[in-house]
């Protein structure tokens, strides 16, 4: 018992809580407004790709090429390539606010993609028999396509939740603050081992808590 | 007037630089209230035929016309209005997986008024019980059956009263039983509502249970038209002899050919007549059935007989058989 108050006696409660709320805040932050523009993103993508409802080989093209490069630039490079960008928009490129930005930008054109292959996946039949009923492709996006893909959407707001777990931990080595800022700061920089310890378990169990959520809402709306 | 007709469809596909004919030159007429049936193999544009009625494609030469219209010249409200007044079924039945039975059916209503009224709803439950599935309608389409699907499509395709029915495919997906039920059920909305159906199908058996006439497709070209009993019986292309082979009795195996060997084909009352007793009666002759097939076309009884007919009396059996009404052919 002593033994293992003596290992975490670097840590400090209240650290770890704000810590933990500064990376709830950004998670919850960029991925509220990554679904908010990756959704349409992705409808689009969707609706111009060769075998969508409105095939536009430019428009495609474009969007294609713009969330490609977004989507390959490593994070952290990301972050601070887009520092002025972020300043002017926010007012700051520090904390949370100052991270959702690039957080954002390297989320939503990875959401937008996932949800092209999910509607992509929308078995044919059942859109073309939506539009032999007379529907129109703003219908038939809004009752056909969207509820169909439910369950995929879901599952890639999950795995979007769960890279941007991972990119807030990055943000925190370049000032975001949060769980990562903390695991570098003391655990890398001090070589405090409990205190890397502590935060890589609490990552880890928000990452299962997400994943758990996303595949009971999953399972709640499959009903095939 | 014909309901539906094709005036020189041609169809030609591009799709990665390769194009391809699918449909050349496809002329031909479907009147209103017949069960129209479109077979040919796989590829042989069936499919695109179809879609073209209801402009899921559009033709890129010769025109399409319903009631006298030219589709091409409707503007896209009124194409969505025309798509109201044709109901289409696919093989894949196309249900929406998050709906029920029933709302799948709603779905067709809510798509032109998003708030369904007391009427509609009894609309909705009387599609259902109409084709069999109101003990079902809160199902969702992975609780049902593959015929069941199919009902549900059926009723969610007349949800707006259509005048017209395309079904591509819509049985081959589905075991004999469920088969023989969806085509019953579309045989029955032909004859009760007045419902035009077009069937596409590579099978001459769904051709011969419930069409009246039929287009046989034969690598996107119109190999022929005609009433059913003649595209089966006496086949002018190959790809209708092909197709219905399989459907016509052929002598067994170790019979061997004979010149004696005739083909008899009748239909309607002649089927339940004395025509065959009568025409052999006190007739000098060997009348053997090597092979033979009682069944029916739609509602009409057919027999089709191979027969060897040999003695003094043949040219009299023969003459008898004709003037009862069956139709005789040598067969080789
Ligand atoms: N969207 C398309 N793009 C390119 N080629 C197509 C397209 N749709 C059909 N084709 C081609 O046109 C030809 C006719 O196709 P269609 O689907 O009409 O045939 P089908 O008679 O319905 O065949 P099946 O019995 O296999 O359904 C085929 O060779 C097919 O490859
Ligand atoms: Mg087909």
């Amino acid at each position: 018992m002593n033994d293992l108050a003596l290992f975490f006696s670097n840590i400090d409660p209240g650290e770890i809580a704000l810590a933990s709320w500064e990376t709830v805040a950004m998670l919850i932050g960029s991925l509220a407004l990554s679904v908010a523009l990756g959704l349409p993103l992705g409808v689009w993508l969707s609706m111009t790709s060769p075998t969508g409802l409105a095939p536009n080989r430019l428009t495609y093209g474009l969007l294609s090429l713009v969330v490609n490069v977004l989507r390959s630039i490593p994070f952290v490079i990301l972050f601070i390539l887009l520092i002025p960008v972020t300043l002017a928009l926010v007012g700051t490129s520090l904390g949370v606010r100052g991270a959702i930005p690039p957080l954002v930008l390297g989320a939503a054109p990875f959401f937008a993609r996932l949800v092209e292959t999910a509607l992509r996946e929308v078995d044919r039949s059942v859109v073309e028999a939506t539009q032999a009923l007379g529907a129109s492709k703003r219908q038939i996006v809004l009752h056909t396509l969207l509820p169909e893909a439910m369950p995929s959407l879901i599952a890639a707001v999950t795995v979007t939740a769960i890279a941007l777990v991972s990119y807030t931990a990055m943000a925190g080595v370049v000032g975001a603050g949060g769980l990562g800022d903390l695991a570098v700061r003391y655990g890398y920089q001090r070589f405090q081992t409990d205190v890397m310890v502590v935060t890589v378990a609490l990552i880890i169990v928000l990452v299962q808590g997400l994943q758990m959520f996303g595949d009971a809402l999953v399972a709640r709306f499959h009903k095939r | 007037m014909s309901l539906i007709q094709f005036e020189a469809i041609a169809k030609r596909f591009t799709a990665s630089g390769r194009s391809q004919d699918a449909l050349s030159d496809v002329s031909f007429a479907v009147k209103r209230g017949e069960v129209f049936g479109i077979i040919g193999l796989s590829g042989s544009g069936k499919s695109t035929l179809v879609r073209l009625i209801n402009r899921l494609e559009t033709p890129t030469r010769g025109k399409v016309l319903i009631d006298g219209t030219d589709l091409a010249s409707l503007k896209p409200r009124n194409l969505i209005q025309l798509r109201r007044k044709l109901g289409m079924i696919f093989q894949q039945f196309g249900l929406l997986s998050s709906r029920t039975a029933r709302q799948n059916v709603a779905f067709a209503l809510e798509l032109a008024k998003p708030r369904l009224d007391a009427g509609d709803h009894t609309r909705v439950d009387d599609l259902l019980n109409r084709v069999g599935l109101g003990d079902h309608a809160h199902k969702y389409p992975s609780q049902l059956s593959g015929g069941q699907k199919q009902r549900v499509a059926i009723a969610r395709a007349l949800a707006n009263s259509p005048d017209i029915l395309l079904c591509d495919e819509p049985t081959s997906a589905l075991d004999g039983e469920s088969t023989q039920g969806v085509l019953d059920l579309l045989a029955e909305l032909n004859r009760d509502l007045g419902l035009t159906v077009v069937i596409v199908t590579h099978e001459m058996d769904v051709v011969r249970r419930i069409c009246d006439r039929v287009a046989v497709l034969d690598h996107g070209r119109l190999a022929e038209v005609g009433d059913v009993a003649q595209v089966l019986f006496d086949p002018q292309s190959d790809a209708a002899r092909s197709l219905g082979r399989h459907l016509l009795p052929v002598p067994p195996a170790g019979t061997g050919p004979s010149a004696d060997r005739l083909r008899l084909t009748y239909f309607g009352e002649v089927v339940t007549g004395d025509a065959l007793s009568a025409a052999t009666q006190g007739a000098d002759v060997r009348f053997s059935i090597l092979s033979g097939q009682v069944s029916a076309l739609k509602s009409v009884p057919y027999g089709h007989l191979i027969v060897d007919i040999a003695g003094p009396d043949r040219a009299l059996v023969i003459e008898r058989l004709q003037q009862r009404g069956v139709r005789v052919e040598a067969a080789a």
